[in-house]
């Protein structure tokens, strides 16, 4: 559906884009990960349309964005960085005049304001400027402005930056809702975000993709990726009795690596991380078993981004 | 076409949307009337015509078209609107052409609203009709290739205050080239062809021309290639500054 070619694109002497290439097909929810100025918000500039690369091809449904802007406009729905909006405008002016420019008339237009009206909840501010809305029904209007026309395309730049944890929930299921029958690429700081909404997420620092795969990919390259975090609950808490179950768990050759964590009275909680592939909930157990210790908790670690976007993004 | 009346209803409903109408339009209507009457000397000149009333519209909108146009793409700038718009299915002619039609729709509402001076003279004397139209049309015309300047300087900024103020100056430069104190300064220093060069570039030369009820081909022509260029550059002006 969307193939980029080698795009390039400088501000002055700086590279903000770098040879740039993907696609992204139908049903897939592209999520640009990154650090600020890494370029996530330029590369979805171009695919819009909104800026020119200096130079490669964006194609949208085989079509040539450079050689048919406007065309390739029809399909995409955009919600640009910070959701602007024309605030002295009501709600309901507003996407009167987004379903105008796209060709809506008459009740064929009302129908569509009426249908995302539902969709996004704005019927209690349709009739109240925009610029007197609250940044959770601001960001609504320009969710419901980018999915009138029912676009193909749908691009959403930090659609939940911003936002309460009540409204990101909205938000994101409201972008999982509309994931089946679309393209999605959106960008995010939050990599919770990535792991709730996006079926691929793409590393991108200094203009260059570092990384791209599923998120789950991305977890597995977490140094704490399947690590196992284990409590203890022990009652007499002293350093020989704790070097023993370091030790017991160390020796153990699915475990490369053990560490206490944390260890306050009576509790014990330590960390360890795999040497393979193999899970190490089973092993530990086992030992567990076997020297007797009374065990609180078990929890396998799924990885964390934070870690995989800080080795990838810094240098 | 639809794409350049949906931007230009947007426009007009912002223009009305916000105060800056009705003072506009009161602050228009009013100061015309100010300057014709109490400088101009519409009663002492002892004739039935607006000449007093159409000489110092020039000056009028030297300050008043800047404060019209100043918003028209700095403010779309600033709020990242801009943004917005030029993802929509819509090309760079229709958008600048959109709102441009706006700003002039509004003016001529403004002028418009002048009517009962027109209806003054025409109660007092005998005036002739057709000098009073082509002094309209004249008007109109001159705050296009001002409202043109205005809205190019916009495209360049994202600070209304700066738009207003070198629109003003660039505006003033059009004026004053057809100054007679201007010309008599160019005249001492530079060959009489480039007093003509700088008296042809005038609003003054040119509304004057059409302000005496002749409708001149060449006077049309400098106004509506004046606002032509500007829009063109206006276009140009966006396009390379989109990114900025």
């Amino acid at each position: 559906m969307i193939e980029i070619s080698n795009i390039t694109k400088r501000f002055g002497a700086v590279t903000a884009v770098d040879d740039v290439s993907f696609s992204v097909g139908h049903g897939e929810v592209l999520g640009f990960l990154g650090p600020n100025g890494a370029g996530k918000s330029t590369t979805m500039k171009m695919v819009t349309g909104f800026l020119r690369p200096d130079q490669g091809t964006i194609r949208i449904g085989g079509v040539d964005i450079a050689a048919s802007p406007v065309e390739v406009k029809r399909w995409i729905g955009y919600l640009p960085e910070g959701a602007p909006l024309y605030g002295e405008m009501t709600t309901r002016g507003f996407l009167r005049f987004i379903a105008g420019m796209h060709g809506f008339r008459g009740a064929d237009a009302e129908g569509r304001i009426a249908d995302v009206m539902e969709k996004v909840s704005l019927e209690s501010v349709m009739e109240m400027p925009i610029e007197t809305l609250s940044k959770g029904f601001k960001r609504r209007v320009g969710l419901a402005q980018a999915i009138l026309h029912d676009p193909r395309i749908l691009i959403l730049d930090e659609p939940t930056d911003g936002l309460d944890p009540n409204q990101k929930h909205e938000v994101r299921s409201l972008i999982k809702g509309m994931s089946a029958e679309k393209v999605i690429i959106l960008s995010t700081h939050i990599l919770e975000e990535v792991d709730a909404v996006c079926t691929r997420a793409m590393i991108i620092a200094n203009g260059r993709i570092v990384s791209d795969g599923t998120p789950e990919e991305l977890l597995c390259r977490s140094r704490l990726h399947n690590a196992l975090r284990l409590s203890l609950a022990i009652c007499d808490l002293d350093e020989t009795t704790v070097g023993r179950v370091v030790e017991t768990l160390r020796s153990l050759p699915e475990v490369s690596q053990a560490e206490v964590s944390s260890q306050s009275d009576g509790t014990l909680e330590l960390l360890a991380l795999p040497a393979g592939p193999k899970p190490l909930a089973g092993p530990v157990s086992a030992a567990a078993h076997a020297n007797g210790w009374h065990v609180t908790g078990l929890h396998v670690e799924r990885g964390r981004l934070d870690d995989v976007f800080r080795a990838m993004t810094t240098d | 076409m639809a794409n350049v009346r949906t931007i230009c209803m947007r426009e007009l409903a912002g223009y009305f949307g916000t105060p800056i109408a009705y003072v506009f339009l009161a602050i228009f209507v009013f100061l015309s009337g100010i300057f014709a009457f109490y400088i101009g000397g519409f009663f002492d000149g002892g004739q039935a015509d607006l000449r007093a009333f159409f000489q110092f519209h020039p000056w009028l909108y030297l300050f008043l078209i800047p404060a019209l146009a100043m918003r028209l793409w700095a403010e779309e700038r600033r709020a990242g609107t801009i943004e917005l718009l030029f993802t929509l299915p819509v090309t760079m002619f229709q958008a600048v052409m959109g709102k441009f039609l706006a700003a002039w729709i509004f003016t001529a509402i403004a002028l418009a609203l002048t009517f009962p001076l027109w209806i003054t003279v025409n109660y007092l004397g005998d005036p002739d009709n057709g000098v009073i139209l082509a002094s309209y049309l004249g008007s109109l015309l001159m705050a296009g290739a001002f409202l043109a300047i205005g809205s190019c300087i916009s495209a360049l900024t994202r600070n209304q205050v700066i738009a207003f103020v070198v629109s003003g100056v660039v505006g003033l430069g059009f004026v004053l080239s057809g100054f007679p104190l201007v010309l008599e300064l160019v005249d001492a220093i530079a060959p009489s062809i480039v007093v003509d060069t700088v008296r042809s570039f005038s609003f003054l030369t040119h509304f004057q021309a059409i302000s005496k009820g002749v409708l001149q081909a060449s006077d049309i022509i400098y106004f509506v290639s004046l606002i032509v260029f500007w829009l063109f550059v206006n276009a140009v002006a966006i396009e390379w500054r989109k990114a900025a």
